[in-house]
This record gives structure tokens, sequence and C-alpha cells, in this order.
């Protein structure tokens, strides 16, 4: 049995069979044991029936991705499993567990050569009516997995203690015959034994990560018009704003979500809301608005697959061009992105000082697979960043709102403010705020927008930047995770590879972009979107490479290490 | 009792140095004064007083008064005061609008914003037209006026907005004649007083496209029936009377909306307990 650095388990069945309860216990055991680990689910548009998969990566270290392949599939049912050919890839190293009861076996599962191994879940629940056959599956995997049951005995007594005795004990039972179902049989991989660190690790969500960066960064007021795949952070909001100081409320629609929160930084509080594609779609007049009146909003989109309504419950990244460019006039904004469940916080928390500092509104681009994979991890650091508004008290008569000179961001009055009465905006406008069609002022404050963004000090922080190849590989968001592992799995191969992801993609950054390039002779762009939106959206902002190639494609799949590995190996022979 | 407060406010006092931009004859003239009336009667601080506004006519009044001020998007005006008014519940927060920024563009809000019942005052300019694009059809505008955009008319028959305001859960309605700047001014200010979400309808001639409103200062009147209550009641008269009753029709005594921002303030680091395994 190999020593592998990780080992990738998913759990499939209909609506309703508790697949991805199992998931979530399974990642609640090992992250106890001592491993990190990743938890993607997958779900059809359905609330109960349907079909869903739970996908978990357990490691000794930190995941940001998950694996090319499974190790383990345990299918509860196969109904509708054949719609996860594609997402759940198998090999002939691949354990499959089937219910011989629960329909017939899919063709992927036999065209990947995957061993199938028979185990009576239903038949075990018929004789047993207490059990259920997901806590059977969970039993199973713990202990395929290497699990002292020690710590199985622990997770169920703590998460079904409420239900009392006999719910923990036919619980601890269905795991137990599970564990015993598979006593005899071995995964061909194995994890190390994990090593506890010293520090507290975290079990948290990227949307959740959203929220408490957000909060960190000074978000006080957040408006919330529900929508998948972003409606977590709006309800992880909702209890914790108020135990800061803080309130969310309910919007009619996005139309009154968007201006909620820019009528809210008016009267004083960093403001944010969440959404997703459709409803980032209602809410770019209301974003126009509050860049050409100067009020710092933070809106995040937790992107889903497009156009229209889409695939709401899956991955894509196609939203960049409508984040970038989707604005009305010359509008310029911020627009960042995480890169990975842990940096959801960082980015939240980075966006909302950014918005505050400069008066403008940030966009943070997240995705499904960010935003709903649940991660273990390392507590984040505390970054320093707190958003800081450059507010007035004193004031010249009359009071100049949109005063130019300096770095261009104008002292801002907030209501209450003795002197300090104006009317803040959407009409081009003076200096005081007062409407103008003149040509010199139309000019003159659009010079102010964009000079106030072009001129601030982002730091390093606006793009990750590892490695000295002359190789490189271009990403962003939820794929740098993918990228990074390509990129140390090409290092064992000999191959030195860069690894550029911007963080911040409004605005650009050519000189930095240029000194990250420097030297690179072949470039590898990756990205999720149909119509290869980032290499479009980097041609028009940067010098790239005469030797540049693009790995692109549509969400829901998503892009592979190894699929960037095959790409970088074809650099290699080139 | 004081008398250096009473003289210490005039009406011009909540008023700007910019001109305003209307046709000459426009109602809304009158309602901004009758509004600055209302608030030196009131005698808020201006710094105190925030006017909102989204897209019309009638809409840019905050830029004419002396208060805290913003003139956002087209039929926004609602969601905006109420993100303003959640976070800051010590400002005195007006909403100006007009009959297709309030009832068309702006219609849901218009619902959502009865129903939510903040500590808000709406007033809406209505003249049955739009006028800022030049004379379109508003949800207000009778069926067989002709227009460019609609030749013949509509077709559509108008809405009645403060049934609808009754339905939607507002807790005070009234309507008024901007003709009538006292009248209107004392509506104002009682609608300012009333706790939760108050609604002022000023019948708001537009000389230009609706020379025929000229016309409205004979034909209004006051309500025939005292304000009352009783939802239903109030409904009842507005459903059969003939659009011209003014005065105070109804108020209600809901408990406004206010949002809980939670009573202690804990460390951020409270937050994060929750993810630690």
């Amino acid at each position: 049995m190999a020593q592998a650095s990780s080992v990738s388990v998913a759990f499939l069945g209909s609506g309703g069979a508790g697949v991805i309860t199992t998931g979530g216990l399974l990642l609640e055991a090992a992250c106890s044991a001592g491993w990190y680990g990743l938890l993607t689910r997958s779900v059809g548009p359905q609330i109960r029936g349907g079909e869903a998969a739970a996908m978990l990566r357990l490691a000794a270290h930190p995941l940001d991705c998950h694996a090319d392949h499974f190790d383990l599939l345990i299918a509860v049912d196969w109904l509708n499993a054949q719609r996860f050919a594609l997402e759940i890839s198998l090999g002939p190293h691949t354990l499959v567990i089937s219910d011989p009861r629960g329909g017939e076996v899919p063709d992927f599962v036999a065209a990947a050569g995957a061993r199938v191994i028979e185990i009576p879940m239903k038949e075990m629940t018929k004789a047993t009516p207490e059990w259920r056959a997901n806590m059977i599956a969970l039993g199973a995997a713990a202990r395929l997995l290497g699990m002292r049951e020690g710590v199985m005995q622990e997770l169920i007594t703590r998460r079904f203690g409420a239900k009392g005795t006999t719910v923990v004990q036919a619980n601890l039972g269905a795991a137990q015959a599970g564990a015993k179902a598979v006593a005899n049989l071995e995964l061909p991989v194995r994890l190390p034994v994990p090593q506890a660190g010293p520090t507290k690790r975290w079990r948290i969500t990227g949307n959740e990560a959203i929220g408490l960066g957000a909060v960190r960064g000074g978000v006080r007021f957040a408006a919330a018009y529900p929508i998948t795949p972003a409606s977590e952070i709006l309800e992880w909001l909702a209890p914790n704003l108020p135990r800061v100081g803080g309130v969310l409320v309910q919007a009619e629609d996005e139309l009154a979500s968007i201006n909620m929160i820019i009528g809210g930084s008016y009267g004083g509080a960093p403001a944010l809301t969440a959404t997703s594609g459709p409803g980032l779609s209602l809410m770019i007049e209301g974003i126009g608005l509050a860049a050409a009146a100067e009020v710092p909003i933070v809106v995040v989109d937790v992107m889903r697959g497009g156009p229209s309504t889409g695939i709401p419950t899956k991955s894509e990244q196609a939203d960049l061009n409508i984040a970038v460019y989707g604005l009305h006039g010359d509008a310029p904004h911020i627009v960042v992105a995480p890169q990975s469940v842990s940096d959801c916080l960082f980015t939240a928390q980075w966006a909302t000082y950014l918005a505050e500092a400069l008066q403008v509104p940030a966009l943070v681009l997240s995705d499904q697979f960010l935003g709903q994979a649940q991660a273990a991890i390392e507590r984040p650091a505390d970054a320093a960043f707190v958003g800081q508004r450059l507010t007035a008290s004193e004031f010249a008569v009359p009071y100049q709102r949109y005063a130019l000179g300096g770095t261009d961001v104008s002292p801002m009055a907030i209501p209450g403010t003795r002197g300090g009465q104006y009317t803040a905006d959407g009409l081009t406008h003076t200096e005081r705020g007062t409407p103008t069609s003149a040509a010199t002022e139309h000019r003159a404050q659009l010079d102010k927008r964009d000079n106030k963004l072009k001129r601030f000090d982002y730091g390093d922080h606006w793009a990750t930047l590892q490695g000295r190849g002359k190789v490189a590989v271009l990403t962003w968001g939820s794929l740098t995770g993918a990228a990074q592992e390509a990129i140390s799995i090409a290092r064992a191969d000999g191959l030195e590879v860069r690894l550029i992801a911007p963080r911040l993609l409004s605005p650009a950054r050519p000189e930095q972009m240029a000194a990250a390039l420097a030297g690179v002779q072949r470039l590898l762009v990756i990205e999720q979107t149909h119509s290869a939106q980032f290499y479009r959206y980097l041609r028009a902002h940067y010098q790239l490479p005469s030797n540049t190639r693009v790995l692109h494609g549509a969400g829901p799949l998503p892009i592979r290490p190894g699929d960037i590995h095959r790409e970088l190996l074809a650099e290699k022979a080139a | 009792m004081n008398a250096e407060l009473k003289v210490a406010h005039k009406a011009s006092d909540y008023k700007s140095d910019i001109a305003p931009i209307w046709c000459p004859g426009c109602g809304d003239y009158h309602v901004l004064l009758s509004l600055t009336r209302a608030l030196a009667e009131l005698g808020l601080p201006p710094e105190q007083i925030a006017v909102i506004s989204g897209i019309g006519c009638s809409s840019r009044i905050p830029a004419y008064t002396n208060c805290y001020g913003f003139h956002g998007v087209h039929g926004r005006a609602l969601p905006l005061a109420t993100g303003l008014k959640v976070v800051r519940p010590d400002q005195t927060v007006i909403v100006t609008s007009g009959d297709g920024d309030g009832y068309s563009i702006g219609g849901n809000h218009f619902l959502h914003a009865c129903r939510r019942n903040l500590d808000l005052t709406l007033i809406v300019m209505d003249n049955h037209i739009y006028g800022m694009t030049k004379g379109q059809p508003s949800p207000t505008t009778e069926p067989d006026f002709d227009t460019a955009l609609t030749p013949g008319g509509s077709g559509l028959r108008p809405f009645n907005p403060l049934v609808i305001a009754l339905a939607s859960g507002a807790n005070f309605v009234a309507r008024a004649f901007s003709g009538n700047v006292s009248e209107t001014a004392s509506i104002i200010v009682d609608a300012i007083r009333h706790p939760g979400f108050s609604f002022v309808e000023v019948l708001s001639p537009c000389v230009t496209f609706r020379p025929d409103q000229k016309a409205w200062k004979n034909q209004v009147h006051p309500a025939p029936v005292a304000a009352t209550d009783d939802p239903a009641r109030a409904a009842r008269h507005l459903m059969s009377d003939d659009g011209f009753n003014v005065g105070v029709l109804y108020r209600g005594d809901r408990q406004p909306y206010r949002p809980s921002f939670g009573g202690t303030t804990c460390d951020l680091a409270e937050l994060e307990k929750e993810f630690e395994i």
C-alpha cells in the first residue's frame, strides 16, 4: 500500500439519501484526527430529490483544490449517477462500494476499470430499521481511511448527543457495521498519520470566510436578497453583524439591496451586499451610482454558471467581463478575486479596506467552488486592513464634497455633521456636487475618479507571485490552487514554472505585471470560461509574451491539476 | 415658552443657494416651499435631515434644500433612504419622488417601503405624466390621454397609489395640493411627526405637458371625512372619491420597523470561535 499525499473520497446518492451530511461528518472526523481537508458538493437544482454527491479530499497539508481522480467512491444508490460521470473522475485504482439494491452500476464506473465491491447497505437498514445507509457508508469510509474507531465514536456522540442516546447508539451501530463490512478491504493508498499543529485549525466555507473578512474589514451594514450560491454569506452576516453593533436587512430585490447599501454607506456605515450573476446584472446601475457619487460599497459576486439563470449550483469564472467592464460610462472601480477558501477572508477584508480608503465600489469575484467548499485550514493570519474613510468635520463655505487635488480622495461629510450638508449625485457634478453638463467639469471629475484608483499603492497583495521559471502560469481566482499543485508536480519533474495570479483585477497594474512577467518566455493562461474572458482581459491591459497559450473551458467541470500539468509538460517538450 | 427658538427657523434656512430649474408655474416650486416651511416649523437642524430622491423633475428637490441630500438613480430613492435610515435612525429622512419614479420604475420599492414601515416620509409629486422626458404616460395618467409614445392614449386604467399604500401597510396616508402651500406644509409636518412610514401624495401640476391641470386649484376640496385609523374605511373612501379630496386620510398605529443592532458589541475574536475545530 502506497503512502499518498492525499486521498479523495466521493459519496453518491439520490437527494435526501444524506450523502452531503456524510461528507460533512467525515470531514469533521478527519479534522479531529488532525488531517486537513476540502469538501465540495455537487447537487442538482432540486431542493429534494434529484442527485447529490459529496466530494472530499484529505491530506496532512492544507488543500485548495480537488485531485484528478477519486480513490474511493461509495454509492448509497446509483439513481441519476450517470450525471456525475465527468465530475467524479475514477481510475483503475479506485475502490467503488456499491449497494446491490441501489440500481445498476453506471457505465462510467465500468469504463474506468474500477474495482467494485458490493455492500448491502439497504439490506442492513432493513434488518435494523434505526440504521441509515449514509451512516453505514460513513463508517466504511472512516475505516478505509485508517481512522481510529474512537474518532468516529466521539464525532457521533458530539453531533447526535442532543437527539438522545437512542439516536447516538443507532448511528454508532450503523457506522460500526459499515466499518465491519469493509474490514477485509484496503485502499491502495493510505494517508500519512496526521500531525496536530500548534495552532487551532478552522473548518470554514468560502462564503463564511467572506462574511468574517468583511466584518474584520469594518463592514457593519448589509442588505440581502437571496440567491444561490451567495446566500450563505448573507445568512452568516445576519446573526453575526448585530454581535458587533451592525445590522442586516432583507431587501425586496437586488435593485433595492444595492441601493440600500449605498444609502447605509452614505450614512457612514461600511456596507456590503452579496449576490451571483443575475443579481449582479441588476445591481450594475447602482454600482455606477456609487462610483459617480463616490460612496464606498462592497459587492460580492459568487459566480455560477451563466448566462441567465445558467447553472445556479455550479461554478464558472465567466462574470469577469461584467465585473470589470459592465458599468455604463467610464466608472473606475475595484475588482478583486480570492484565490482559496482561506483567501476569501483576506480578500473580503482587503476589499472593504480599499472601498473605504478610495470611496469607491469594490467587487469581490468569488465563485461557487470557493463559496460552498468547506475546508479545514490553518487559522488565516490577521491582516491589518481595516476600512478608514477620509471624513470631513471642518468645512470651507461652501463645502466642496468632490474637491480636486492631492490624492483625489476628497473628505466626505457624514450626515449629522454640521456645515457639511451636500447632495450626493449621480449626475455629473461640480466639486461642490452641483449638477453640471459642462465639458471641463465632466472631465475633471472623471480624471479625479480615475486618478484616485491609479495612484493608490496596492502593495504586494495585488497578486500571488511564486517561482522564477521561464515558463509561467497566469491564472486567477479559484483555479490558483490547481495551478499551484500542477506547478509543484512539474517541479518534481524538473520543470521550474512561475505562478502569476492577480488578486487585483481592476484597476490593472501594468508596471507590476511587466515585472512579474520579466524573463518569461512561454506563458500558459488558465481560466474557467467558454470564451477566454481572462485571456482577452490580459491582452487588453498587459504585454504578454508572444508565446502565450490559453487553457480555458466553461464550468461546471473544474480544471484539475492534471489538466494543467499536461499542458506544462507540453511546454517542457516545446 | 422659548421665543428664541421660534424665530430661529425660517423656510429660507432650509433652502440652498441653487436656483431651481423647473418650468415657470410648475407645482414643484410650491412643494419645495411647503417642505422648507414644514422643516422650519419642526425646527430641526438642517444637518439632521436628509432628503433623498431618484430621477425626475420632483427628484431635483434635495439639491435645492440646505439639508443632506442624495439624488440617486431612477426609481431607487426608497431603498437609498431605507439604507440610510436603518444605519442612522437619528436622521429625519424624507424621500421626494414623482408618479413615474415612485409608482412605475420604483413601484416594487413603494410596496415594500409601506410594508417595512421604517420611520420615513415619502412625498410624491403626482402630475400624471413623465415631465422630464417630455410627456409620456405614468401609472396615474388617464387612459385616453394622447401622447407621442401612446397615440390616442395608453388605454390603461390609472391606479390609486393611496389605496395601494394602505393595502401595503403605510402608517400615514395623506393627499395634498401643491397650490395650498400652508395646508401642504402642515400635512408634511404631520407626516414627519407620525411614527413609521408616512406617505403624502401631492397633486402638483405640470403646466407644460398637462396645462389642463391648471384647473386643479378649482377642483381640490377638503376631504369630507376626518382621518381614520381604520385602513379599510380609508380605502373605501379613497376608492369612491373624485381624486381631489385633500387632507390627512389615515393615521395608523403600527410600530415602526427598527432592525436590531444587538445589545452589546463583542470582540471580533468571538466571531471566529465557531470555526475552530
